[in-house]
């Protein structure tokens, strides 16, 4: 169903601590065939929103729905047989497993199709072939997050939710990766990823959303939000670090305030 | 029964009670007030009764020191100062583990100091134990019951005495910087808090009050041997401290009274219940009895009777039981 | 000297099998089981009870004092109780886990079902040592004034072997690998479709074969009483810290250096103080190594 919904998030509440949301009736859509990026200060809730869609932290109240199934009703260990993979930020790979076996562990659904996945993923990742026997937690950096991303592919996603896949990497690495996801979306998976590099996020995406105070704020395709004045203050110009710190949320939540949504 | 054999199992019972009690305070300093998990609890109350039983006793033929026959006031505090000694010395070498290594450390110290009581005759007579321990103002009347009131008088002003010293203690900032220390090392280490230096002192202090807590014992019973510091020791008092409310000094009082209560009653009623026969199994049956007890206690009143007073500010501390936002754990 | 050796190595067999347990549920279910020497103690005396049944004494093969009776006895009392272990687990811990109960909850509520296991088995089985066959077994000198049993040799063999299948199921089968995923990164392994809760179980079943071989033999090498699991205890946890804690191998390595330290601590003079001469050892390395020997800093 080209074009159809693959995922339906509506006004989600949630959070870490009882009484203490950080989610606060947030609504996404994500369209198949896309690469959607959230963007947003920190404290906004885009990881709160990822844990809470896969399972990770439950929902409190609202609805998110994958290919029209109620992701509530799942078990964190079921999201990857319906075909939803996810790259946490830190802590994405088995560091001391080798990387065949992160990505068995990546198969663990679907283990007949294990050789011919491991060869598929192998050829998008060069690097990892060549180091297939070593501990995960050797690997360099750019290597791991593409282990990571790897893994998930292995179970076959339909969608892939990464949370912040260039934290930690050079600009150049960077790319490569956002490269990469490219030819993983060519290859027929939806994405939807967090990002603090914003600019080279938009620029392989097709929509964007900007969330504040746990709810969608702006949204839009990548290209209007990169041509933005607001976003461009807050994310992509030299205001970018000050984002970054949460400075730059405060100032931009008290211009929009609590009444807008 | 009448009246006068009442008063005598009553004052009996709280005697033995308010020993507890005065253990279940010092517990209630680590475990309850800085989250020290200590399983050697039997081990600091062993040190304070030794210590009381050689400092008051008499002269034994067969033992290297002895026969110094000192005030009891003297052996209460030379078991203070003896466990809290021994206190220091573990404390420094197991609170720098994590916190499950100390569980499993402190249950070395225990057994390997009633190992030490059983085999250093020299010093502790081994199985034999040390005896004819004396009790202060015994020779005022002869009636035991009149003694026992006598030596109640002391447990309750031992109690009091350590119940207002740990409230003072806890009220004041060094108590805040504890709890502080309990429910975020991180954040107490972030405020430039030496918190190995804390759980230290609190280690310490805790480990002497059990020790007071042998030496009412000792100079009670006048006779201790190594079977009366076995590993269950611990695990009543950590019942009762769970039971009474941890974190809450009234409440270690009263888990020793209530548990006490509880567990020499149903001592009395399985013996009254079971056939004669099978009398002998009458203390597994209890000890399982407790056991469920503790695991039921757990699972459905984490918090005990009396829940510990919110002195730190009630938002910053989750529902009771929860660790903490362990979304990590492998929960099912 | 080869004979504290020998004697230590022995000891350190049945060590490592009950601390293979205590390692796995310290690792994926993340506390110390307090109540593990029971598992063993419940185990042996279900072989007790199995070899009691069949009736035909224990059997011998060649100049082994044990044969198939005693062999047959341990599927049946592993999969006896691994069920107890299993039921205990749905009953007490998962219901903590699902409540979030911190780790020395957890602890507590080990301890006080360590103290209900002993008295059961008081209970059911009496206080006083049992034994599986009254039998005068045989020693030989295998090196130079050091003497062994045949039956001893067997014990270190059958712990050997059960270690390398332990190696090759962590390594190559799946579960084994899940495993290990959910003792690194319990969330990562949820991720990924791993079902903690089927992790969970095979954990408790292999600790749980395991602890009943180790008390099987120890009863047989030496006798059954409902405290010979709780005596090691403080023995297991020793080389479950010493390896280094998140390590199972080392956790081996451990056993075999507390069995060692033990047997030299006899061999000094110190045998009433062993269990504290190893403890406090173990103490002094971890003031100079706080991650144990094979362990990486937290």
């Amino acid at each position: 169903m080209p074009g159809g919904n693959i995922l339906e998030v509506r006004n989600v509440v949630s959070g870490y601590v009882p009484t203490l949301p950080i989610l606060n009736g947030v609504s996404l859509d994500v369209k198949v065939g896309e690469i959607v990026t959230l963007l947003g200060p920190n404290g906004a809730g885009k990881s709160t929103l990822i844990k809470a869609i896969a399972g990770i932290l439950k929902v409190w109240s609202g609805t998110a729905h994958f290919l029209g199934r109620d992701l509530t009703k799942f078990e964190t260990h079921d999201l990857v047989r319906e075909g939803l993979g996810y790259v946490p930020q830190t802590e994405n790979v088995f560091a001391k497993l080798s990387v065949e076996e992160n990505l068995e562990i990546g198969c663990l659904v679907n283990r007949k199709e294990y050789p011919r996945q491991r060869e598929r993923i192998f050829e998008l990742f060069p690097d990892l072939a060549r180091q297939r026997s070593l501990a995960a937690g050797k690997l360099s950096g750019g290597q791991r997050q593409m282990l990571a991303v790897g893994r998930a592919l292995m179970a076959n996603p339909k969608l892939l939710m990464l949370d912040e896949p260039s934290a930690g990497l050079s600009p150049k690495l960077a790319q490569v990766v956002f490269s990469q996801l490219l030819k993983v979306r060519d290859a027929g998976v939806t994405i939807l990823m967090v990002e603090q590099n914003a600019r080279a996020a938009l620029q392989i995406s097709d929509r964007g959303y900007i969330l504040a105070e746990g709810r969608e704020h702006l949204q839009g395709d990548a290209a209007s939000l990169l041509d933005n004045p607001e976003v461009g203050e807050l994310f992509l110009g030299a205001k970018s670090r000050l984002a970054k710190t949460g400075l730059g949320a405060k100032s931009h939540l008290a211009k929009t305030g609590p009444g807008k949504s | 029964m009448d009246f006068l054999s009442l008063l005598s199992f009553l004052t009996f019972f709280l005697i033995v009670a308010s020993v507890y009690s005065v253990a279940c305070l010092g517990l209630n300093m680590q475990w309850g007030f800085t989250g020290l998990f200590n399983v050697g609890v039997v081990g600091f109350f062993a040190i304070g009764a030794y210590a009381s039983a050689i400092l008051t006793g008499p002269d034994y033929p067969d033992t290297l020191l002895g026969g110094f026959g000192l005030p009891v006031i003297v052996g209460f505090a030379g078991a203070v100062i003896a466990a809290g000694l021994a206190g220091l010395l573990v404390g420094f070498v197991t609170l720098r583990l994590r916190e499950d290594f100390l569980a499993i450390s402190t249950f070395g110290i225990a057994i390997s100091i009633q190992l030490v009581a059983l085999n250093f005759s020299r010093l502790t007579r081994g199985p034999d134990g040390l005896y004819s321990l004396p009790k202060p103002f015994s020779g005022v009347s002869t009636s035991v019951l009149v003694d026992n009131l006598f030596y109640l008088a002391i447990c309750a002003v031992s109690i009091g005495v350590v119940y207002w010293g740990l409230e003072r203690m806890v009220r004041s900032p060094w108590g805040r910087v504890l709890r502080a220390i309990r429910e975020d090392e991180t954040a107490a280490l972030a405020l430039g808090k030496n918190v190995f230096r804390y759980r230290l002192q609190a280690f310490v202090v805790g480990c002497a009050v059990m020790g007071l807590s042998g030496a009412l014992y000792a100079n009670f019973v006048g006779f201790i041997s190594p079977q009366d510091f076995i590993p269950i020791f611990t695990f009543q008092v950590f019942i009762m401290l769970i039971v009474g409310g941890s974190g809450n000094n009234l409440g270690a009082i009263l888990g020793g009274v209530v548990v006490w209560a509880l567990w020499s009653g149903s001592g009395a009623l399985i013996a009254g219940i079971l056939p004669p026969t099978i009398q002998t199994q009458a203390a597994s049956v209890r000890i399982v009895l407790i056991g469920l007890g503790l695991v039921l206690m757990l699972l459905y009143r984490p918090a005990g009777i009396l829940r510990e007073k919110r002195i730190v500010s009630q938002e910053a501390r989750l529902p009771d039981g929860v660790a903490g936002g362990r979304a990590a754990g492998p929960g099912d | 000297m080869m004979q504290f050796v020998l004697n230590g190595l022995v000891l350190a067999s049945t060590i490592a099998l009950g601390a293979v347990g205590l390692s796995m549920t310290y690792n994926i279910l993340r506390f110390a089981n307090f109540a593990h020497g029971e598992v063993i103690a419940i185990g042996a005396y279900f072989s007790l009870a199995v070899v009691t049944l069949i009736g035909a004494g224990v059997g011998s093969i060649g100049p082994i004092a044990f044969g198939w009776p005693l062999l047959v006895s341990l599927p049946i009392s592993i999969f006896v109780t691994s069920m107890i272990i299993l039921l205990v687990d749905a009953l007490v811990f998962r219901q903590l886990r699902n409540k979030n109960a911190t780790r020395i909850t957890l602890i507590m509520a080990a301890f006080g079902l360590s103290l209900m296991g002993r008295s059961l088995i008081t209970l059911f089985a009496g206080g006083d040592p049992k034994y599986y066959e009254f039998s005068i077994r045989k020693v030989f000198e295998l090196f130079p004034g050091a003497k062994i049993g045949p039956d001893e040799l067997a014990v270190m063999g059958i712990a050997a072997s059960a270690f390398i299948g332990l190696y090759f199921y962590l390594s190559r089968t799946i579960m084994g690998k899940s495993m290990r995923a959910v003792a690194e990164n319990p969330v990562l392994a949820r991720i990924n479709g791993i079902d903690t809760r089927q992790v969970i179980r095979w954990t408790w079943i292999i600790g749980t074969a395991f602890a009943t071989v180790g008390g099987t033999f120890l009863g047989h090498i030496e006798q059954l009483r409902p405290e010979m699991g709780f005596d090691l205890l403080l023995l297991m946890f020793a080389a479950l810290i010493l390896g280094g804690a998140g390590n199972l191998y080392g956790t081996v390595l451990g056993a075999i250096l507390v069995g060692l330290i033990d047997s030299m601590s006899v061999a000094i003079g110190l045998s009433a103080y062993r269990a504290a001469v190893v403890f406090m050892v173990i103490m002094l390395i971890l003031l100079v190594r706080p991650q144990g020997l094979l362990g990486e800093k937290a």
